[in-house]
Parts: structure tokens; C-alpha cells; sequence
């Protein structure tokens, strides 16, 4: 098997044109996804019914096989990149969700008792008590649904060049036997994926100083 | 930092009148805190009232009763004279300071931060805020340069106790809530926490509602004290000498103990006893003199000083023949007691010494005069015709304080621990959503 660094070399602009395509066909669905799991979830630590069948459903959306997803809603929406867009945001829920609702619930009983024996009014409470606290949990999450993302994005491009991204490297590259394009569009995902999970966790570090405070002393 | 002069401190009072609550059997199988049945209660202004019982027995829930974190079923919660049902929770909130027992402090937050939550909410400017931060926490014993960036995970659990305490003062609150606060720490820790929150008391004036299920706590920290039994039900009320001479139950009896009568010493101090002259002899003074002067006593012994009045011992006074008095003369020696000991901590030293009489010594170690086991059992059938009331106590408990420099402990944490009054600043009248994020 060759690779040809050649073409590796003449094609950058396109290459570099697929990984930001793959960037974006992962932040939209994980900004979207975000959005809805968090405000699903202040509804359900707020009516604990809700947790029940907001989990089955967003269970049942995470069951469907991405490539059938792609596919029945093609009719739908035609190429646009709204066909990778709404199935990849789907899949984020459930995970999401989840962990959104169980950092709410990490946040200690005695810590809201003292903010609303203190006098925080309810949202007052829950953007800076219950938020910050939520923060590792929630990001957690956020690295669960960005790695796997990462590989979905791959699937989409196989129904079609509109969605652009790395998968259209290895679709090719497959397609015409072309050994380097395959390979390089499989390495740049894996590299992609672990990038992207280390700058969660930077992001994490940088959003929770008083973990670090608390590791410290565990240690000392 | 140094002790002002006491700057005027708020105070209201709090009076429960006939609040209940009861809570439905669903709730009851699911744990809730416990019922509360007609509880009426005057707590004055700048008073500690205690409430005690076992668990479930509806003390914690009569204390969130004050915030309406519990609304009662019945009945009203007056401070100051206006139903706190009337008020916005949030503002009322505001106004009472809250302590309990796993501190609550914001993990996220450090340890200034978390001081200052009550004025961030009221929008007090960022100087402000500061400078009251370093006051407190230099009020409560721990050095602000040191503690002030550090988040409540690098302290130790008395550390994040008395920070919790500073977050309660932070806004000045005329009254404060304090459910357990001291429950979580080790009972060395507890006890110096208990007393420097006493010294702190005597200068705040604040009215405090103290809940505990810890019996000799409550007869420590309160003016008042309040023993609940099951189902909500008070079974006593009166300051704690008056509920350790006279249990109104058999319930209030068992609660406090075989040894009331012992734990009711501990609230009495030297201070409060009568002293018995001594006859006293200098060492190198005439001993024929100090001889006839014993022979005109019941008590047979002579008390031997040095040149500063401090005791050296005592000699029977047959021994002592003409010529001087000299310290090796001596055959027996006493405790020596100071004014701030406790008849309790007394009684059990007379008991293990040579001489039954106790030796009460200034802070120089010159002599004021003697306590024997008489004189304490006099005091106690004194007390128990007639209790002290409050302000004798308080005149005697002041005295005590200005006596106590000695006793000041050295603190765990760097910076001293003396308490000092902090400044009164009333609550900026901003709009309370001021510092809310949109």
C-alpha cells in the first residue's frame, strides 16, 4: 500500500477544507443538542416526571441506525445539510440529557439549602450555584457526544459530497481505490476525535479551578 | 486586628405564636422533617435560644419555620413584631443569617466569595464586599490574606465551620439561624468553636436560634432553651439552670441526664461564690502572730504566701512556732481556682486534693480568698430559692470576659482569634436583582 505524500501535499487546501467540514457537521448538532438537552433538563430536575419519558424517548432516537436516519430523511429535507444535521443532533440527546440531569444532581442538598436559606432567587440559584457545580458532569457528557459525533459525521458523507467532511475522503478514496485518501481521511478522524476530547478537557480545567483545589489537597 | 469599642449591633426578637405544622402521611413515609404542635415561643432580642430533642422531634423544622424554607401549617412567626408570612421570602431570607451543620459552603466559590454571598445578592459595591470579607474573617479567626483565595476543599472542617459562621454575619442580619452548626467537627474543635462563638455573642448581640441534639451544648450556648420531645411538642422552656434544677417531666429529666445536678455546676462559676477569709502568713513574716491570729478561726491550718500574696501552702498552726515563717514549713497544698472556673471543674479538684478547700487566685497568682466544699453547696441552695436572673447573669458573664484574656486560646488557623465587633453597616437599599446576570 502507497501513500502519496505527493497528493497529500498538492491537495491541503481540500483536505483542510474536509476536517473544518467535519468540524462543522460536529459543533452544530452538539451546540443544538446541547441546547435542548440542557433546557429538558432544568425541566426535569424541576418535574421529576419528566425524566422518565424524555430517557425513553431520546433512547428511542438513539436506537435508529444512523445510516437509515440519513436515508429516510433525504425525501424530507433533499441533500440539504439539514439531513445530517437533525439525525446527528438526535443522537446527542440521550447522552446529553443524561448527564446534564446527573450533574444537577451531583450539586450537594446542603449546598442549595444554604443558597435558598441564603435568599438566591430560583434562577439566581441555578446560574451560579447549580451550573458551575453541574460544569464536570455536563462536559463529561459533552466529550461523550463529541467523539461520537466525530465517527457519525463520517457515516453522513456517504450518502453524498454535499456534507462534505472526512468521510468523503475515505467515500473516495474508497470508490476509486485510492489507498492515500482512504487512509488519510481514517487517521485525521482519530486524530480529530482526540483532539477535540483534549481541548474538553482543557475546557473543563479552565471552567472548574475549585476541582483542582480539592484534587490537590486529596493528594497532598 | 483589635477589639473596638462594641459598634451598635441589631437585634429582633422572634416569637412563634401557636405555629404548627403537620404533614400528611404521604410526606410522613417519605421522610419528612418532623410535625411541630402549637408551638409558642419568645425569643427577646439578642438572646440565644436553644432548641433541643432527639431527631425527628420537630426542632429543625420550627428553625426553617423563621426563613419559610417550611411554611407552617398554622399559626404566626413574628420578628420584630411583623409576620414573616407577610414578608417576600427572598428578602426575609436576606435579613436572617443561616448556619448549618455541613457548612453548605459553595465548592465552586473561594472562601471570600462565600463570604460575601448575602451582600452580592443585596449588590453591595466590589470594595465593600472586600473589605467586609476581611473583616469577618479575621473576626472569626482566620487570617484573611491567607484563607481569603482559597476554595472551601483546602480548609479543614472548623476552618469551613467558621466560615460558615462569617457567611451568616456577612450582611449584619439582627437575627441568625444556626441549625447544628457545630455538629460536624470533632468534639476538641467543637468546644473551641462553641467558646469563641460565646466571646463573639457577647459583642454581636444577635438574636440566635440554635438547634442541637446535643443536651450539654444546649445548656452551654443557651440564654434560653427549649426541650422538644416526639411529635412536635415542647416539653419545656426556661434558661438552663432553671431546666436542670427543676425538669417539668420525667421526659425532661431522662433528656438531660442522671448527672443534671453535675452539669448544672458547670453553669456556675467562682466568680459567683461568696470567698472565706483565709488566715494568711508571709514567708518571712512573724509566725507567733500568725498563730494567735489562727487561734481566733475554727479552721485549723495557716496559708502560706510569698512576697506577692501567692499561695506556697499550707501548715497546721501548732507548727508554727516564733520565729519566721519559712515555705518549708509547709505541709499541704490546695488547688488554686480563678474566677472563670466553673464549680464543676472546682468540685472535682477539691475532691482529689489534700485540703477540701480551694484557693481562688487573681491573674497574678495572689490570692483572693478560699472556696470549700460548703460554700459551693450554699451557692447551689441559694440558686435553686432563687436563679439568677438575666442580667446578673450577663453582668456576671461580662466580668468573666474582661477577666478572660489569659484563656484566649491559641487558634488553629494563623491571626488571633479576638473578636471584634463588626462594623454595622445597614444593607445598601439597592434593587435586590441588581447583581443578578440577565
Amino acid at each position: 500500500m502507497d501513500i502519496r505524500w505527493d497528493w497529500i501535499a498538492d491537495n491541503w487546501d481540500t483536505i483542510l477544507g474536509a476536517v473544518w467540514q467535519h468540524l462543522i457537521l460536529v459543533i452544530v448538532p452538539l451546540v443544538v443538542g446541547f441546547g435542548i438537552s440542557f433546557g429538558l433538563a432544568v425541566w426535569a430536575i424541576r418535574q421529576p416526571k419528566v425524566y422518565g419519558p424524555t430517557t425513553v424517548i431520546t433512547g428511542i432516537l438513539y436506537t435508529i441506525p444512523s445510516l437509515a436516519a440519513f436515508a429516510l430523511l433525504v425525501p424530507i429535507f433533499g441533500f440539504s445539510m439539514l439531513v445530517a444535521f437533525v439525525p446527528l443532533t438526535t443522537y446527542t440527546l440521550l447522552i446529553l440529557f443524561r448527564n446534564i440531569v446527573a450533574g444537577f444532581q451531583a450539586v450537594p442538598r446542603e449546598v442549595l439549602e444554604a443558597a435558598d436559606g441564603m435568599g438566591y432567587r430560583p434562577r439566581q440559584r441555578l446560574l451560579r450555584v447549580e451550573l458551575p457545580l453541574a460544569v464536570p458532569l455536563m462536559i463529561a457528557g459533552v466529550r461523550l457526544a463529541a467523539v461520537t459525533l466525530i465517527g457519525l459525521a463520517t457515516v453522513a458523507s456517504i450518502l453524498g459530497s454535499s456534507f462534505g467532511g472526512l468521510g468523503q475522503l475515505i467515500t473516495e478514496g474508497l470508490q476509486t481505490f485510492f489507498p492515500t485518501k482512504y487512509v488519510l481521511g481514517g487517521v485525521l478522524s482519530v486524530v480529530l476525535a482526540f483532539v477535540v476530547d483534549i481541548v474538553l478537557v482543557r475546557v473543563e480545567r479552565l471552567a472548574t479551578p475549585w476541582a483542582r483545589a480539592r484534587a490537590e489537597r486529596a493528594g497532598a | 486586628m483589635t477589639a473596638s469599642p462594641t459598634t451598635e449591633s441589631r437585634a429582633a426578637s422572634v416569637e412563634f405564636d401557636h405555629v404548627t405544622k403537620v404533614y400528611d402521611a404521604r410526606a410522613t413515609k417519605t421522610g419528612a422533617p418532623g410535625a411541630v404542635n402549637d408551638l409558642s415561643l419568645t425569643v427577646p432580642a439578642g438572646k440565644i435560644c436553644v432548641l433541643v430533642g432527639p431527631s425527628g422531634c420537630g426542632k429543625t423544622t420550627s428553625l426553617k419555620m423563621v426563613n419559610r424554607l417550611i411554611e407552617p401549617t398554622s399559626g404566626r412567626i413574628l420578628l420584630d413584631g411583623v409576620d414573616a408570612a407577610t414578608r417576600d421570602t427572598t428578602e426575609l431570607r436576606r435579613g436572617i443569617g443561616y448556619v448549618i451543620q455541613q457548612t453548605g459552603l459553595f465548592p465552586h466559590q473561594t472562601i471570600e466569595d462565600n463570604v460575601v454571598t448575602v451582600p452580592r445578592l443585596l449588590g453591595w459595591d466590589k470594595a465593600r464586599m472586600k473589605a467586609r470579607s476581611d473583616e469577618l474573617l479575621s473576626i472569626v479567626g482566620l487570617d484573611p490574606a491567607r484563607y481569603a483565595r482559597r476554595f472551601p476543599a483546602q480548609l479543614s472542617g472548623g476552618e469551613r465551620q467558621r466560615v460558615g459562621v462569617a457567611r451568616a454575619l456577612a450582611a449584619d442580619p439582627p437575627v441568625m439561624l444556626m441549625d447544628e452548626p457545630f455538629g460536624a467537627v470533632d468534639p476538641i474543635v467543637r468546644e473551641r468553636l462553641q467558646n469563641e462563638f460565646l466571646r463573639l455573642q457577647e459583642q454581636l448581640a444577635k438574636t440566635i436560634l440554635f438547634v442541637t441534639h446535643d443536651i450539654d451544648e444546649a445548656i452551654k450556648m443557651g440564654d434560653l432553651v427549649v426541650v422538644f420531645q416526639a411529635g412536635g411538642v415542647v416539653a419545656q422552656v426556661g434558661p438552663p439552670s432553671e431546666i436542670l434544677a427543676n425538669p417539668a417531666s420525667d421526659y425532661v429529666a431522662r433528656f438531660v441526664g442522671t448527672d443534671r445536678g453535675l452539669k448544672r455546676l458547670s453553669l456556675f462559676r467562682i466568680g459567683e461564690v461568696p470567698l472565706s477569709p483565709v488566715v494568711t502568713a508571709r514567708v518571712g513574716g512573724d509566725g507567733a502572730a500568725a498563730r494567735r491570729a489562727a487561734a481566733e478561726t475554727p479552721f485549723q491550718y495557716v496559708l502560706v504566701t510569698d512576697e506577692a500574696s501567692r499561695p506556697v501552702g499550707w501548715v497546721h498552726r501548732d507548727r508554727l512556732t516564733t520565729g519566721v515563717v519559712s515555705a518549708d514549713q509547709v505541709e499541704s497544698t490546695s488547688p488554686l481556682l480563678d474566677r472563670r472556673t466553673t464549680l464543676k471543674d472546682a468540685l472535682s479538684m477539691l475532691l482529689d486534693a489534700d485540703v477540701q478547700a480551694g484557693l481562688v487566685v487573681d491573674r497574678t497568682g495572689a490570692l483572693r480568698g478560699m472556696v470549700t466544699m460548703d460554700d459551693i453547696t450554699a451557692l447551689m441552695r441559694e440558686r435553686d430559692a432563687r436563679p439568677l436572673d438575666a442580667t446578673e447573669r450577663a453582668a456576671a458573664d461580662a466580668e468573666d470576659a474582661a477577666d478572660a484574656d489569659e484563656g484566649a486560646d491559641a487558634d488553629e488557623g494563623a491571626g488571633g482569634a479576638e473578636p471584634t465587633s463588626p462594623a454595622s453597616d445597614p444593607p445598601a437599599p439597592a434593587d435586590p436583582d441588581a447583581s443578578d446576570a440577565a
